[in-house]
């Protein structure tokens, strides 16, 4: 980004700050707090520990369940992408769960296997999974044949085969799912907390949103906001860099 | 290592408007030991499926190719049309990937040779295409192959390096011998390299004329005798004018 795109920036956000403090001022109601009175809020909470700790308790739930969902997709994905047969007669399965609803899934999971951290682990795995196969499936199918073809001839040993020709072709479809997951997990993760968790972010906003304190719900929010931004910055722009280096 | 034998009956292959098509049928080619032959036809007529078949790459075919080795996974140096080159990994990971254990010293004796060592830490895309080429080509040499198969690997490169690469491909093949086939429709250029000459038909593809080339080694940078010879084939083998 240059200098003029850095300037245009800064000014959106400032002039969003300023709507929110103008439509605030105008409204003048709780329901809408001043930007300045979330700021305070959310001091408050840090300071006495409440926001770290629920935010922590939602970032080891995402932790979780984003690993295994990326994991397991990544595998199934590469899986159904090489072989016709087996992507045949799994795809429909395929179309069922990606139109599950989210809570149905929540619900579900609850009532069969109990208001417990696993459930609401497995909740969130099965509402993002299929997302991961399918991008992936799509990558693995989009890998081009002459390289594999070269892989072959030269006699690459699979783990070869694997890090040096096909991993590095699915990279963007990764990443894609990586940018894609997150963004999906992290609200699906705040419904699981809400329904059937005693802690963790979407246990307070429910609390929240039953003593109607809006100014602690945006507080918290912007708390959300600039985790998932320092996850883009600090760890998948780096990622993207290294990993792109070879392009022109 | 003996002779090679290849012969295959029938290869088809279903287009996109599910036509069956027959690529090779009928072929039938014995190839001494340590040779450097030329296949030699028009454009589209399955000289890349045959180095597919023999590299075992495709093995959708009815018919039998012995290699003549005795080891079970022959090292077979492939020079593909296009470079083929992993565009995610240096020159030189490129190289190294296709061999089993490190040997740096034959990688920095063919980089000089080509004269890309200055590059070997660049990624592909970066470079021209007729340095990609011949880097597919040093991949090729440096897993020392017991069979080479080129695939019009000169196509692009400008005279010069051509010449250049022709003749370090000769020097190396002089230096440690084997079987080599070269696809090209290039007939002054397979007079040039080849000991034999194998001339295949349009598709369905099969062998119309063997021509042995006897020009010593040393005479073959001679234009006019590669010349003399050409003309002397057109006149004494009408059939193979129609595949040029």
């Amino acid at each position: 980004m240059n200098l003029a795109n850095k300037a245009l920036a800064t000014l959106s956000f400032v002039l969003l700050i300023a709507i929110w403090q103008g439509l605030a001022l105008y409204i003048n109601n709780n329901t809408l707090p001043t930007p300045v009175v979330v700021m305070q809020v959310f001091w408050q909470e840090i300071e006495s520990g409440q926001l770290p700790h629920h935010l922590g308790v939602t970032l080891l739930r995402l932790i979780a369940s984003f690993s295994i969902a990326m994991f397991l997709g990544c595998a199934i994905g590469i899986i159904l992408g090489r072989n016709k047969k087996l992507d045949a007669f799994f795809d429909n399965w395929l179309v069922i769960f990606l139109n599950i609803p989210a809570l149905v899934t929540i619900i579900l999971c609850y009532v069969w296997f109990g208001l417990i951290e696993s459930s609401a682990i497995l909740a969130v795995v099965i509402n993002k999974l299929p997302n991961v196969i399918v991008t992936i499936r799509e990558g693995t199918k989009a890998l081009d044949k002459d390289l594999l073809e070269m892989a072959r001839c030269y006699h690459f040993s699979k783990k070869k085969t694997f890090l040096h020709v096909i991993w590095p072709q699915l990279h963007p479809f990764v990443m894609a799912a990586t940018r894609s997951g997150l963004a999906l997990i992290w609200k699906i993760i705040l419904v699981v907390e809400l329904l059937g968790r005693s802690d963790g972010m979407g246990y307070q906003i429910h609390l929240f949103f039953q003593l109607f304190d809006v100014a602690s719900i945006l507080a918290y929010t912007i708390a959300f906001i600039a985790v998932i931004q320092s996850i883009e910055l600090l760890i998948l722009k780096p990622l993207d860099k290294k990993a792109l280096r070879w392009k022109r | 290592m003996s002779d090679i034998h290849i012969d295959i009956q029938n290869k088809t292959y279903t287009t996109a408007d599910a036509q069956q098509h027959t690529a090779i049928s009928d072929l039938k080619l014995t190839l001494a030991e340590n040779k450097f032959v030329c296949l030699v036809g028009p454009s589209g007529c399955g000289k890349t499926t045959l180095l597919n078949i023999i590299a075992n790459l495709d093995t959708q075919y009815q018919g039998e190719i012995a290699l003549g080795l005795n080891h079970k996974k022959p090292n077979i140096g492939y020079i593909f049309q296009n470079p083929r080159l992993l565009p995610w990994r240096t020159v030189r990971e490129n190289i190294e990937l296709a061999l089993d254990n490190a040997q740096p010293e034959i990688i920095d004796s063919l980089l000089e040779a080509m004269q890309l060592t200055h590059i070997q830490h660049n990624y592909p895309e970066h470079l021209s295409l007729g340095m990609s080429r011949r880097i597919s080509i040093i991949r090729a040499f440096a897993i020392n192959p017991d069979i080479l198969l080129m695939d019009e690997p000169f196509v692009s490169l400008d005279a010069p390096t051509a010449r250049q690469v022709r003749g370090l491909l000769m020097e190396l093949w002089q230096q440690r011998p084997h079987t080599i086939l070269f696809v090209t429709h290039d007939l002054r250029e397979a007079i040039a390299l080849a000991d034999r000459l194998v001339f295949l038909s349009a598709s369905p593809m099969s062998v119309v004329s063997e021509i042995d080339v006897d020009i010593p080694r040393a005479d073959r940078d001679d234009e006019h005798i590669i010349e003399s010879f050409r003309q002397h084939l057109l006149n004494h083998y009408p059939e193979i004018k129609e595949l040029l």
